[in-house]
């Protein structure tokens, strides 16, 4: 019967409807359990934009050590990361190249805003070379104030984040 | 006229061998700049460095605020050196304000600008650590360097922004029992720096990746005019501290720590040993520190200046010697304020050096040289 | 009426200020005693070029000379050479529209000689400005100094893109730190404003 229903004109229509079926099924215990592997391996992007990413160091030193939260410190290859934490002022000439870093991660992939700078420009905000916030750049998850903010409010941030993609749903994304 | 090179790397007809490399501004070792390098199999033939990612306009902000509102954004380019960033700009604005700091308030700088270079200077030195892939040399300086955060929090309030040093003195006294604190953690803290010696300076791994790397001589580094660390580690004998004193370093007894060799190793070296004596000049201030007295000038919320005058006041800081430039017409703001910033000075030598290492070299060098991105954008 | 009565006011100003301008004038006859080793090296400059150089100031560890644009190259190889400044801490671009011109500051300092090791030679001259500036095309040029003093390299790259003053001579006259796309007036200029300021 399946045979019959199933020809190679329209077999791309009833995969996908097939996916649909299955992902209400099991929506809620597949996508629990999809988004409990999420939380617990936030892989930030290494970029660096301004003077927030000594704060960002430290969160990673002995004392604050973020990693106790699932939250692995900075790290290279962009193709594998699903965290941007944008460390403090955007000027004209980072814009372009955050968003080409965005861009170029896979999804699902979260930003938090950290700091004053990257909120609204914070104490540039007269300046000619800064954005007045990164939100006309890139969609923000979870604004951090502060200017640093400190390695606390950071982590708090990250942990917000947390909550934030376990009410998410995983569907979107799979 | 003629000799003029064409903008940007594209321009020029290169050899199919050599292959375009752009380090950064998302890449681990790059920080807040980009490097473009071109390399001819594992050896770097060009280097054009590309730094302006973090340029903020501080200098025409400046333009627009009053000699006390400017304290707060000039010292974000380097946060976790505020202090000493701020120290030239404070001088100079006092000289055209006209006012005296009173004595007290100047061990009290000595001390903070102190702490602040250690502070710098272990942040430092744990990205070194992580850029050459020794993960115990980002874990130990990252955690010492709380020790002193902890005091600086004492003092000031704030983690890294303090905005401590104004016009006309410091923000505000030391806190009760400021002094025992103090010595005791220095005292802890150089003990722990003395460590490092076992399981980052003596280490083979790390003196076969750096020694003979980069190797900056005697003349190159006057040439290029460097500054800092970079050009005591060439064997140069300069520290502002000890030639040209400000504030009361003059009587103080500072040591300054010359290297000959001139290599990645060397650079690495040298602020490690500044710090060793910036904790002794801390406990030399704390004993030569006048107990109690004001600690400052109070001034006007809007203070006039005594006319047009132009200052040019050096520091030594963290990365080396920082100037500034104020030219004042006899308003209440600058009229232009420069900032003639020691990471600026050394990336001159950035292209220079690494032009025929190796490409595996370049984190060891360019990060050897001191360079904190943020603060040549300003 | 009020025109007569403020002319004895405006009189009467005069009048006052020789009276606290004679006890300042007392300190201003100090300054002969100009701290002598910096009088030296101005001195040094005067009698090599006489009228070409104008000495701005003199006071402690600090020496100020002006020059004009097309006299800077010789000044900067004699400092160079005969009063042994061998590097330059930074390069400042003041904007002067009143004056209708743009002035460079070069901040020069000693590592090789010992006695100038407190010392900071500012020379200084001034390039023509344009009221509508076409960075690199226009007449606002000055020869460069890279051939003499090396560590001015990018601080003349970042005086030009932040100024739009051309330094004829230097090998790499290209922007520095602004965005890629910067079509906007030289920022550090005076007529360019920040928006809401």
């Amino acid at each position: 019967m399946l045979k019959d229903l199933v020809t190679p004109e329209n077999a791309n229509v009833f995969v996908g409807k097939l996916g649909d079926i299955l992902e209400k099924a099991i929506d809620k215990p597949l996508g629990y359990a999809i988004n409990w592997g999420r939380i617990w391996s936030l892989w930030p992007v290494h970029i660096e934009t301004a003077c927030c990413s000594v704060e960002f160091g430290a969160a990673s030193s002995p004392r604050y050590d973020v990693e106790r939260f699932g939250i692995i410190e900075a790290f290279g290859s962009l193709r594998q990361c699903d965290l941007v934490v944008v460390q403090g002022t955007i000027t004209r000439k980072m814009a372009p190249r955050l968003r080409l870093v965005y861009d170029q991660m896979p999804e699902p992939k979260y930003v938090i805003a950290m700091g004053a700078c990257a909120i609204t420009g914070g104490l540039y905000f007269d300046s000619y070379n800064v954005l007045p916030g990164i939100d006309g750049v890139i969609p923000v998850d979870v604004y951090v104030p502060g200017c640093p903010p400190r390695p606390e409010t950071l982590i708090q941030g990250c942990i917000l984040l947390q909550e934030k993609i376990k009410r998410m749903k995983a569907r979107k994304f799979v | 006229m003629t000799d003029i090179m064409p903008p940007g790397l594209a321009l020029k007809k290169v050899d199919e061998r050599i292959m375009t490399l752009n380090v950064g501004p998302q890449h681990p070792g790059s920080g807040h700049m980009r490097i473009v390098v071109q390399i001819d199999g594992d050896y770097i033939v060009a280097c054009d460095p590309d730094p302006g990612y973090v340029h903020r306009g501080e200098e025409k902000m400046a333009e627009y605020r009053n000699y006390i509102t400017n304290v707060p954004h000039l010292e974000r380019p380097v946060i976790h050196d505020s202090c000493n960033v701020l120290y030239p700009y404070v001088l100079g604005a006092e000289e055209i304000l006209g006012i005296e700091v009173p004595e007290r308030a100047k061990y009290v700088r000595v001390i903070c600008s102190e702490l602040n270079r250690c502070i710098y200077t272990m942040y430092w030195l744990a990205i070194y650590g992580i850029f050459l892939g020794h993960s115990t040399m980002f874990m130990w300086p990252a955690g010492d360097r709380e020790l002193l955060i902890d005091l600086m929090e004492k003092v000031s309030g704030a983690r890294v922004t303090h905005a401590h040093f104004i016009p006309g003195g410091v923000r505000n006294d030391l806190p009760a029992n400021f002094e025992d604190v103090c010595l005791r953690q220095v005292n802890y803290f150089e003990k722990r720096i003395k460590e490092y010696a076992a399981v980052f300076y003596d280490n083979p791994i790390l003196i076969s990746r750096t020694q003979d790397t980069g190797v900056l001589s005697r003349e190159n580094a006057i040439r290029y005019g460097t500054t800092g660390s970079v050009l005591r580690a060439s064997g140069v004998d300069y520290d502002l501290r000890v030639k040209a004193p400000y504030d009361v370093y003059d009587e103080l007894d500072v040591h300054t720590n010359v290297m000959k060799e001139g290599d990645s190793y060397a650079r690495s070296k040298v602020p490690w040993l500044d710090m060793m004596e910036s904790c002794n000049i801390i406990r030399q201030a704390l004993q030569k520190m006048p107990k109690s007295g004001s600690v400052r000038t109070k001034l006007k919320p809007n203070p006039k200046t005594k006319g047009p005058a132009t200052v040019y006041k050096r520091v030594e800081s963290g990365r080396g010697s920082l100037g500034c430039y104020i030219v004042s017409d006899g308003k209440t703001e600058p009229y232009r304020v420069k900032m003639s910033v020691p990471s600026f000075r050394n990336l001159l030598a950035m292209p220079n050096l690494l032009i025929g290492e190796k490409l595996g070299n370049m984190p060891s060098v360019y990060w050897s040289l001191n360079y904190w991105p943020v603060e040549a954008d300003r | 009426m009020s025109s007569d009565s403020e002319k004895p006011v405006v009189e009467a100003k005069p009048e006052e200020k020789p009276t606290p301008a004679k006890p300042t004038a007392k300190p201003e006859e100090k300054p002969v005693e100009l701290p002598a080793f910096e009088k030296g090296i101005s001195d040094k400059l005067v009698e090599k070029f006489g009228d070409k150089v104008e000495v701005d100031f003199v006071k402690d560890d600090r020496v100020g000379i002006k020059t004009s644009k097309e006299n800077v190259h010789d000044v900067a190889q004699f400092i160079r050479d005969d009063l042994h400044y061998d590097h330059a801490e930074s390069v400042t671009g003041v904007d002067y529209p009143a004056d209708n011109e743009i002035e460079v500051v070069y901040h020069l300092g000693s590592y090789t000689e010992s006695s100038l090791a407190r010392q900071v030679l500012t020379l200084s001259t001034r390039a023509p400005r344009e009221s509508n500036p076409i960075p690199g095309q226009d007449s606002t040029k000055l020869p460069s100094l890279r051939d003499i003093f090396y560590s001015v390299e990018f601080g003349e790259r970042e005086v030009f893109e932040m100024l739009g003053v051309y330094f004829d001579g230097h090998p790499d006259n290209r922007r520095l730190l602004l965005p890629e796309d910067w079509a906007d007036l030289p920022p550090l200029r005076k007529d360019f404003a920040i928006k809401g300021r």
